[in-house]
């Protein structure tokens, strides 16, 4: 079993109090509770503050582009779908430079967990507007306030039948560590969407602001009604509901692929000698 | 004998598959062929062709003037009648083209009638259109219905019945009315293989283990995806369209860090998107094949049509300083050999490697007596299984004297597999000192650099070894410049001098091909683009300037014909 010990990385280069401490914090205390070890699972992240996250714990990373972090999983996962793989990003990088991966994603369910460390703003390069910054939001790119509306990442997972699609709050640490258990554990795309107060340069959404907004989504919500999750999902405002939106059980996307129905890619062996075969097809 | 044929129509009319069936019969005979397409961006209408050569001889280009064309529309006789060779033939179908043509040369043949009459369905006039022309030739048809047999064997007896009843209607209305068919071709020897530029860097990928393929659809690179894909369950080969070029490329990576041989093709377009993941490769030391089958831009140029103008681009695309190697096939023979290779490379020195080549090489078809598999190298250069697990320790980036370091498998081992966009530490970890960033850069670029180079091979001299003209090219210039070469050899010292290996730019210790430049009278470069550049390369790399140019950028491959006459022009 591993300790946390096991899963000690390098100093977090983060602003104090930001709220990606607890989130690293409450994933490790996950990873150690499942049982998983540090080698059974891999990390890919793109670039922003949430992209330096695989490097403050121990696992394998794929740290690639802005942007990119579920095509890479996805090649990951159609290599080697005995691999857990776990996608992390900002909110600039997975709904903004990303974004249409995200849809792609989803429609195909490859089995990946996102987390997107949504704190309503660019953190690594210092403070612009992101796709789900405030409407009106003065930044020094937008003088004008932010122009466009709001992505309502939720209510996007929800109409693209995306089969996990859940709210946390880097705030709340004991109820993400229960939603980051749940994502592992469910099979499927996941997206969990985690609001991660950037101290540093978003005044708007701080830690009180989310405080007084989110509340537990109630025991008795059936997250398998799409309508209601869609209901559910464009919740946001005065009350930020937190868990888990929505889920259905989609056949996932390795399962549907013939080839590696029964052993990964990245075990099967290869021949040469077979393409005397396919040779005689040419004459 | 040297016969060229032509089936020109409208897309939506089969001239590919009349073709394709023509080409497979002569090569089955034996004979050495050559085919080549022209069409245009469209599924329907416009003008197209399928060009179809075959000799006893090895032949490499196609020729401009046509033994037999077969007019599917009106437009190939307006476009291609002046064409036609002294002995040469037009066979139409006057009711379906509602016109007559009395000149000795025409021959009206009721495609649809006869396949209405003979298959039951005027679905069969292609059949018809097939036989035809066998019979104009005076070959029989037993390789045709063998061809019909197998193509249609899912179809069931029935259809397999009409179509040899067509295909022998056709067959015999031409041996009866082509009174002036001069032509005969029976078979010759044994069967030779008949391929395509772009299926034979699809076999060339199988059969290097490739087992990760995506890409995104984009003319002349989508062959490629379509043959991996045609063999995807009998390999175990994951295929994917991904939803842009991007997620290609970085799909492929997340492949190929996972373990397995991964590659992604496009065009020029497709590959401008991909240019940031070819610098993650470089970075993150990931390997990576991509093939970028040019076709003439900018922007989205001519979508059907041939150019060369991509080399720069190939050359120097991607921000950040990295080796990258380029191979530039001529033949569909050098594009198998040549993607075995680039698998091998790209994994060997962890590096990304492009395979360059056009739509001419894609879509022709060329004959070989044989590929042969003794040549395909497939060693594993990555860490699994229990080699891995053995391991004291391990550092996916660690500094070694070649510059290499480990490839693990993750998950196979209790080592943690760690990679980076990011400047990285020996660990994969970010690093923002000065010291290994020197580090770094000397391990991935000057470390591997004379190491990659060692393994380029020169480029290939065809004719005299002593030449006074040299003619110069890369890629799929191969065939025409071969030609221009024989042409030329009963009257000049004449030589070809073709780079397929063009980066690292080919050394020359192993062979000398400056000396034969400098000592030549006349050194020519052959480009299908506007501006040299491969001539510029060859300036850079090695300060030897070309004593002229040809080029040709009108998006059409070069003819030999039209290369003999600038050659000409030159040395005379
Ligand atoms: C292709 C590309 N464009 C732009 C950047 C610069 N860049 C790095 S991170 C970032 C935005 C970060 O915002 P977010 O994804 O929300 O992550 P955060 O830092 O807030 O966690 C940008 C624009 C980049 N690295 N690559
Ligand atoms: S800038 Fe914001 S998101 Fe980035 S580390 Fe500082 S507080 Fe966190
Ligand atoms: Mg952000």
């Amino acid at each position: 079993m591993p300790s946390l010990d096991d899963y000690k990385g390098q100093n977090p280069t983060w602003c104090p109090g930001c709220g990606n401490f607890s989130i690293l914090k409450t994933f490790k205390d996950a990873m150690v509770e499942l049982g998983i070890d540090p080698h059974q699972f891999t990390i890919v992240s793109g670039i922003g503050q949430a992209g330096k996250f695989p490097h403050y714990l121990k696992c394998n990373t794929f740290n690639g582009l802005h942007g990119r972090t579920l095509p890479v999983a996805t090649g990951i996962r159609l290599s080697n779908h005995d691999m857990l793989v776990i996608a992390v990003a900002g909110d600039g990088d997975c709904y903004g430079e990303g974004g249409n991966h995200l849809m792609h994603a989803m429609r195909r369910n490859i089995n990946v967990k996102l987390f997107v460390h949504d704190n309503q703003i660019y953190g690594l390069t210092k403070g612009q507007a992101s796709p789900t910054s405030m409407e009106g939001m003065v930044t020094k790119n937008q003088p004008f306030g932010v122009l466009s509306a709001e992505l309502n990442p939720m209510a996007l997972a929800v109409a693209l039948d995306c089969s996990f699609v859940a709210r946390g709050f880097a705030g709340d640490t004991e109820h993400l560590n229960g939603l980051i258990k749940e994502a592992i554990n469910h099979k499927g795309f996941t997206l969990v969407d985690v609001l991660q107060p950037c101290v540093t340069f978003n005044k708007v959404n701080t830690y009180e602001w989310y405080r007084q907004r989110v509340y537990h989504i109630e025991p008795e919500y059936n997250p398998k009604n799409r309508i209601e999750a869609f209901k559910k999902a464009l919740e946001w405002g005065d009350r930020i509901p937190i868990g888990i939106i929505y889920k259905n059980n989609r056949p996932i996307f390795e399962e549907r692929i013939q080839v590696i129905k029964d052993i990964p890619l990245v075990r099967q062996l290869f021949n040469v000698a077979k393409i005397e075969k396919t040779l005689k097809e040419f004459y | 004998m040297d016969y060229s044929i032509k089936i020109g129509g409208e897309a939506g009319q089969g001239i590919q598959t009349i073709g394709d069936t023509l080409a497979r019969v002569f090569s089955r005979a034996g004979y050495h062929v050559f085919t080549n397409q022209d069409y245009e961006s469209r599924i329907r209408g416009g003008h197209n062709f399928f060009q179809i050569r075959f000799s006893e001889k090895p032949v490499t280009a196609s020729r401009d003037k046509i033994d037999i064309l077969v007019a599917l529309d009106k437009e190939s006789i307006e476009q291609h009648e002046k064409e036609l060779s002294e002995y040469g033939q037009i066979i139409y179908d006057s009711a379906t083209l509602k016109q007559q043509h009395e000149k000795s040369y025409f021959l009206d043949i009721p495609f649809v009638n006869l396949a209405v009459k003979h298959g039951g369905n005027k679905i069969m006039a292609n059949t018809v259109a097939t036989g035809a022309v066998l019979g104009m030739l005076g070959m029989e048809l037993d390789i045709l219905l063998d061809i019909i047999k197998v193509t249609f064997k899912k179809k069931g007896e029935d259809i397999i019945k009409a179509n040899i009843d067509a295909a022998m209607a056709g067959h015999d209305h031409a041996v009866k009315e082509c009174i002036k068919c001069s032509f005969s071709a029976a078979p010759i020897s044994k069967p030779k293989m008949l391929i395509a530029g772009n299926d034979a860097i699809g076999l060339g990928a199988i059969a290097s283990g490739c087992k990760f393929y995506a890409a995104y659809p984009m003319t002349p690179s989508t062959g490629i995806m379509e043959y991996v894909a045609s063999k995807a369950k009998e390999y175990g080969i994951v295929i994917e369209q991904a939803e842009d070029e991007i997620a290609a490329i970085n799909m492929a990576l997340g492949a190929s860090f996972a373990g397995v041989r991964a590659m992604t093709g496009s065009s020029g377009g497709g590959f401008a998107l991909m240019v940031e993941g070819l610098s993650l490769s470089a970075m993150t030391e990931t390997p990576i094949v991509i093939a970028l089958a040019q076709r003439p831009g900018p922007a989205t140029g001519f979508p059907t049509r041939t150019e060369q103008a991509d080399l720069n681009f190939a050359l120097y695309t991607a921000h950040g300083e990295f080796p990258r190697v380029i191979f530039t096939p001529g033949t569909p023979e050098q594009a198998f050999y040549l993607t075995n290779k680039a698998f091998d490379i790209a994994e060997k020195y962890q590096i990304p490697v492009i395979i360059l080549t056009d739509q001419y090489l894609a879509d022709s078809q060329w004959t070989f007596d044989n590929f042969d598999l003794s040549k395909i190298k497939y060693t594993d250069y990555r860490l699994r299984g229990d080699t891995f697990k053995n391991l004291k320790q391990y550092k996916r980036h660690a500094f070694t004297d070649s510059g290499i370091s480990p490839l693990g498998v993750p998950g196979d081992a209790k080592h943690l597999v760690v990679t980076d966009s990011d400047e990285h530490d020996e660990e994969g970890h970010i690093a923002e000192d000065a010291e290994t960033r020197i580090k770094m850069v000397n391990k991935r670029l000057f470390k591997k650099l004379p190491l990659i180079q060692k393994e380029i091979e020169p480029p290939l001299i065809y004719g005299h070894s002593n030449p006074e003209i040299v003619i110069s090219g890369w890629g799929s210039t191969y065939g025409v410049m071969k030609e221009a070469v024989d042409e030329l050899s009963a009257n000049w010292d004449i030589a070809m001098l073709h780079f397929s290996e063009i980066y690292p730019f080919p050394p020359i210790n192993k062979f000398n091909y400056l000396k034969v430049l400098k000592n030549a009278k006349m050194t020519i470069c052959v480009e299908n683009n506007a501006t040299g550049q491969f001539a510029k390369l060859m300036k850079a790399e090695t300060g030897y300037t070309f004593n002229t140019l040809i080029n040709r950028f009108d998006g059409r491959p070069f003819t030999v014909e039209q290369l003999l006459g600038e050659i000409n022009a030159i040395i005379r």
